[in-house]
């Protein structure tokens, strides 16, 4: 078969993505190495003992948004269903959480949530449960998901309602079952649509996992507090643990820009 | 024409809230047939064209299409695979090429190979006549281009039904008859059609039967030329002469 040539992909040829921010991050890199190197001491100890840190943060920011991603599109998908009860269920779901402050819900998690398990063991006499320990990554890793499903939800709902109604309906009449057409027609195109609030939330997440210092969670925040206890040194401490997070939050806002570019060149 | 309808409408009642949208329509179309339905805003028109494919539920009556009634969900799936639509609005996939456009129903509800797909949407891009656009988003093209393309992504299914919901009335009116010639085409080689148009001209050459509806109802229907020239009902006249002029 003959397919004629690409004669016209004008989109596609633009000029290459340069991005001036990039420099941002760099520079904060370069001003880290600076420190590490022309100060080794307090700055080079500071960071080797927060190092473990930074991996905890990424880890725990990392697999608490694969899942907020996963988990939202349900919730998502469910509220603007026409399954009655569960979209009842789910809506309650996002107002009550949307009203609680996330470091409440990571206490929950770790504190609350546990001696309640532990109480139930008592009361059935079943020992496993009685001895419950919460594992702190683990329950913080639950604490932010529950949370920041319910935002991210409210993200996909959005995205959704903003594709008109007619590609639904051009896909349906074509044959396609509703999954089908979310997953072909409706989800790709909203998927440039929320992409920017679904990297602010990323971005929000990575920061607010600070607060999972105060459940236990061994992140950079918390080892930064812990060096300062041993060290007495706060001022070099904090400057360092800011500007490992800011060389975090502005590379991941810049990943973001990137693959907003990205997907807006295959229009 | 075979006795038996391929669409057959017994009866069909719809309301929206309050608005009773349909108040007991009637239509048997045969196979072969051309249908073209005209009326007033708000008469009804794209809510009966739309329970044919079930886009709309209807509260009470029967629907049955080529032998399947539309009841259960497997059905109404099959049903939609047999019947086609082309909207106002084109409703083209804009994140996907004109070939993709064409191709992916074929793929993940026909099972169609990708080869498969491909030849039998050029195929079909050549008969509506851009087969030089197959790679080119639908935004790149003209409205009358895109509502061509629409033809061909319904057509691909094989449906043994085209719905057609008012297809050149959101185009400039020098895209209106290469649109048009499509359709007469498809009507002379026996395609079963419901055509919701004001396409007075169209409906004349291609058409076999022509309905007024007003209110949600079919008030007269007549072989083209009859109904435009001699009808019988006093709405249908006051109708068309807004219409014809
Ligand atoms: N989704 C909906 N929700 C509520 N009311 C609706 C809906 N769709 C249609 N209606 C109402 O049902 C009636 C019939 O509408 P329909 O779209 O079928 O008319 P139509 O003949 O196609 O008109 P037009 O020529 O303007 O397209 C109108 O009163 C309309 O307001
Ligand atoms: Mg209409």
């Amino acid at each position: 078969m003959n397919l004629p040539a690409r004669d016209s992909a004008p989109l596609l040829s633009q000029k290459r993505f340069r991005d001036p921010w990039w420099l941002l991050v760099l520079a904060i890199v370069l001003i880290v190495i600076a420190l590490v190197v022309l100060q080794p001491d307090p700055f080079q100890r500071i960071l080797l003992f927060v190092r473990d840190g930074i991996q905890v943060t990424i880890y725990v920011t990392l697999v608490s948004f694969a899942l907020v991603l996963f988990l939202g599109l349900i919730v998502g998908l469910i509220r603007l269903s026409k399954l009655t009860l569960l979209r009842g269920i789910a809506t309650i779901y996002v107002e009550v959480i949307r009203g609680i402050p996330v470091l409440v819900q990571l206490i929950f998690w770790y504190f609350a949530f546990p001696s309640l398990v532990q109480d139930i063991g008592r009361s059935v006499g079943w020992s496993p449960l009685m001895n419950y320990r919460p594992n702190p990554v683990a329950m913080a890793i639950l604490g932010l998901t529950i949370c920041y499903a319910a935002y991210m939800s409210e993200v996909y709902r959005a995205g959704i309602q903003s594709i008109p109604r007619g590609q639904m309906e051009a896909a349906r009449s074509l044959g396609m079952t509703y999954f089908q057409a979310m997953r072909y027609v409706i989800l790709p195109q909203a998927v440039r649509v929320i992409l920017p609030p679904v990297g602010n939330e990323f971005i929000t997440l990575l920061k607010d996992s600070s607060l999972t210092s105060v459940v236990a969670v061994p992140e950079l925040t918390r080892r930064g507090r812990e060096f300062m206890a041993a060290s007495f040194i706060p001022l070099q401490t904090w400057l360092m643990v800011s500007l490992l997070y800011l060389v975090m939050t502005l590379l991941a806002t810049r990943v973001v820009a990137w693959i907003e570019y990205k997907t807006r060149l295959e229009k | 024409m075979e006795r038996e309808p391929i669409i057959h409408i017994e009866n069909v009642h719809k309301w929206f809230g309050h608005v009773h949208a349909l108040r007991g329509v009637n239509l048997d179309v045969y196979k072969g047939e051309v249908v073209v339905i005209i009326g007033p805003s708000g008469s009804g028109k794209s809510t009966l064209l739309r329970c044919i494919n079930r886009l709309e539920e209807f509260d009470e009556g029967k629907i049955i299409v080529d032998g399947i009634p539309l009841d259960s969900a497997e059905n109404i799936n099959a049903v939609r695979t047999e019947v086609g639509m082309v909207f106002q609005q084109f409703n083209l996939f804009p994140h996907l090429t004109v070939l993709e456009n064409i191709c992916l129903a074929q793929r993940i509800v026909r099972k169609r190979k990708k080869e498969e797909a491909e030849a039998i949407a050029m195929e079909l891009l050549r008969k509506v006549g851009i087969p030089e656009k197959a790679h080119n988003y639908p935004a790149q093209l003209s409205g009358g281009q895109q509502q061509r393309v629409a033809i061909a992504r319904a057509l691909a299914m094989n449906p043994k039904i085209m719905l057609f919901d008012e297809p050149t009335s959101a185009l400039d009116p020098e895209m209106i008859q290469e649109v048009l010639d499509v359709m007469l085409n498809l009507a002379r080689e026996g395609m079963t059609m419901v055509v919701v148009s004001h396409e007075i001209g169209f409906a004349r050459a291609a058409a076999h039967r022509a309905i007024l509806m007003d209110e949600g109802q079919i008030v007269e229907e007549a072989p083209p030329d009859i109904l435009f020239n001699n009808p019988r009902h006093e709405r249908t006249r006051a109708f068309l002469s807004k219409v014809l002029h």
